[in-house]
């Protein structure tokens, strides 16, 4: 089990004192200090110190390869999956290191949820897709299932599209609606956080958004965390937007500032489209 | 430039595309006449033989009229009997092979081995269930037949479950692990149904493979006149009655190979077109 902070307002002071703007956080859900990250000898991100703040949507925004879609799957331990990666630093999400060694990554998962850049709905209904990871963490009565679906499908923005063919295959879904099912499937399990990895870049734009739209509904109940090449979506769902470039956190702050006065050159460069 | 049809270096390539393209057009003749004229004369022959005696009666003796009855049940027990014991442990490699590269050295090693067993001539393998089980217990039985034909299944299926859930994509199994699923169910409760079409045509061709093989069975069930279900006593099968009865001189006999020739023939074509209807569903 993750453990209870002693000192979580302890931790906001000292990521305040570093610098970042207080008009975005007031609560952190997530801070990351010294976060270094390593593909074999390759180094992917370094030194990275940032907080998420709760119930807020943090856009992650760079260059391809600047660590972006790394930096999400290290607050999830996807890496874990691949032997040859590693992080050192710390990420404190209820004053426990998530990236520490005992920590029971599939409870961690459940806490921190993802959705991907392609939409995965699993071979199995619709129904089944949303049940799936309850039925991991929790024994639930079918009438309390179907409630949580329903919730989750709800919440989505997918229940009306889909209250009729609940049963039928996932797969049979427009792309669009695969991607809001997998929403749902992550929020069903009660997550705190929500990963989003490029989640509409396979979208049309109508589906994307709808998507953005939901994003909004969402950040009332879940922090959030979306890494975005599309930089006009950072700017319109955004509470505050991070630019990574080569490994680098270059500049963190509220969207506003971001993309109207950023105080580095390199961010001032990639957002006005002059490289990446 | 000159793109007019009477170019010189024109005229000799397209000379040259004449011949290669028949070349390669009466190659496709020879072998598909072969084939045909295969088929054609088991469907002629063995239609001839067919009647519904074949069904009800047991393999005569010499010269007398009978059926195959107790031969057909033994080939369908032989390769239920097969595919019981070659299809789960076919699919429990396939899925270390595919899910667990722990020691990847070992995976590489188990994959060129299967390779081989895939090829391994059927004789081999009827030699070698003879030297382990019919030679020690000192009779042929039905078992060492199902074990010699599971023998043959195990690496189609081990083959087939390794490649269909290699191509799996990965983003499936991250999306399930998301969730915070361990291991064992994202395989059994999400890859194991994504690649069910998959593993499904592996276990077909796999029966397909060896509803046919008779050397393996001439070393093992060998044969039985009579009506039999117990598999620790030879067994009457159809392609070792084939093997007997179209060496023998008798008339009555040589019907009877055909029918069962033809019999073998149907249940091949339709356990394949199984396979292929479940790939193309899978395709879809």
């Amino acid at each position: 089990m993750l453990v209870a902070s002693a000192q979580p307002d302890q931790l906001q002071n000292q990521t305040q004192e570093n610098g970042e703007s207080a008009a975005v956080s007031e609560k952190p859900c997530i801070i990351i200090r010294n976060l270094d990250f390593f593909y074999n000898d390759r180094q992917a991100l370094r030194n990275v110190t940032m907080t998420l703040p709760e119930r807020k949507v943090t856009g992650i925004i760079g260059p391809s390869g600047c660590g972006k879609s790394t930096l999400l799957r290290v607050l999830n331990r996807m890496y874990d999956l691949y032997p040859n990666q590693r992080a050192t630093g710390q990420v404190i999400m209820d004053g426990e290191n998530i990236i520490g060694p005992d920590v029971d990554v599939s409870l961690l998962r459940r806490r921190i949820g993802m959705v991907f850049q392609k939409p995965t709905p699993f071979p199995m209904s619709i129904y089944d897709n949303v049940a799936f990871g309850v039925r991991l963490h929790e024994r639930l009565s079918r009438a309390e299932m179907d409630e949580r679906v329903e919730w989750a499908l709800t919440s989505a923005a997918l229940w009306d599209e889909v209250k009729d063919v609940i049963r039928s295959p996932a797969t049979s879904l427009s792309g669009g609606q695969q991607q809001r099912l997998c929403i749902a499937r992550t929020i069903a399990v009660h997550p705190e956080v929500i990963l989003l990895d490029e989640p509409t870049s396979a979208l049309d734009p109508i589906s994307t958004l709808r998507i953005e739209e939901l994003i909004d509904e969402l950040k009332r109940n879940f922090t959030i965390a979306i890494v975005t090449h599309n930089l006009q979506q950072a700017a319109r769902i955004a509470d505050q937007v991070a630019f990574f470039f080569m490994g680098e956190l270059v500049e963190i702050g509220p969207s506003a500032q971001i993309f109207t006065a950023p105080k580095e050159r390199r961010t001032q460069e990639y957002i006005t489209g002059r490289f990446g | 430039m000159n793109l007019r049809k009477t170019h010189p270096r024109g005229r000799s390539r397209k000379r040259l595309n004449v011949i290669a393209l028949g070349l390669a057009t009466l190659a496709t003749a020879l072998g598909l006449v072969g084939l045909a004229s295969i088929l054609i004369t088991t469907l002629l022959n063995g239609a001839a033989a067919l009647r519904p005696s074949l069904f009800t009666e047991l393999t005569p003796p010499p010269g007398a009229e009978g059926g195959l009855a107790n031969a057909l049940f033994g080939s369908l027990l032989l390769i239920f009997v097969a595919v019981v014991m070659g299809t789960p442990i076919g699919i429990l490699a396939g899925t270390y092979l595919a899910e667990y590269n722990t020691y990847p050295k070992l995976v590489a090693t188990v994959r060129f081995i299967n390779d081989i067993l895939l090829s391994a001539p059927s004789v081999v393998i009827g030699l070698f269930v003879y030297q382990v089980i019919v030679w020690p217990s000192g009779h042929f039985s039905g078992w060492a037949g199902a074990i010699a034909l599971a023998l043959i299944l195990l690496p189609v299926v081990i083959r087939t479950t390794d490649e269909t859930m290699q191509l799996i994509p990965l983003s499936l199994r991250e999306a399930a692990l998301a969730l915070g699923a361990p291991k064992w169910r994202v395989i059994t409760q999400v890859i194991y149904r994504a690649a069910r079409a998959g593993i499904l045509t592996g276990v077909l061709l796999g029966i397909a493979r060896i509803s046919g093989e008779t050397a393996p069975l001439l070393f093992t069930a060998l044969n039985n006149q009579y009506w039999s279900t117990d598999l620790s006593r030879p067994l009457a099968n159809v392609p070792v009655v084939i093997f007997q009865f179209a060496l023998s001189p008798y008339e009555s006999w040589h019907g009877l190979a055909w029918a069962g020739a033809l019999l073998l023939t149907l249940l091949v074509l339709v356990v394949s077109i199984l396979a292929r209807s479940l790939l193309r569903e899978k395709a879809e």
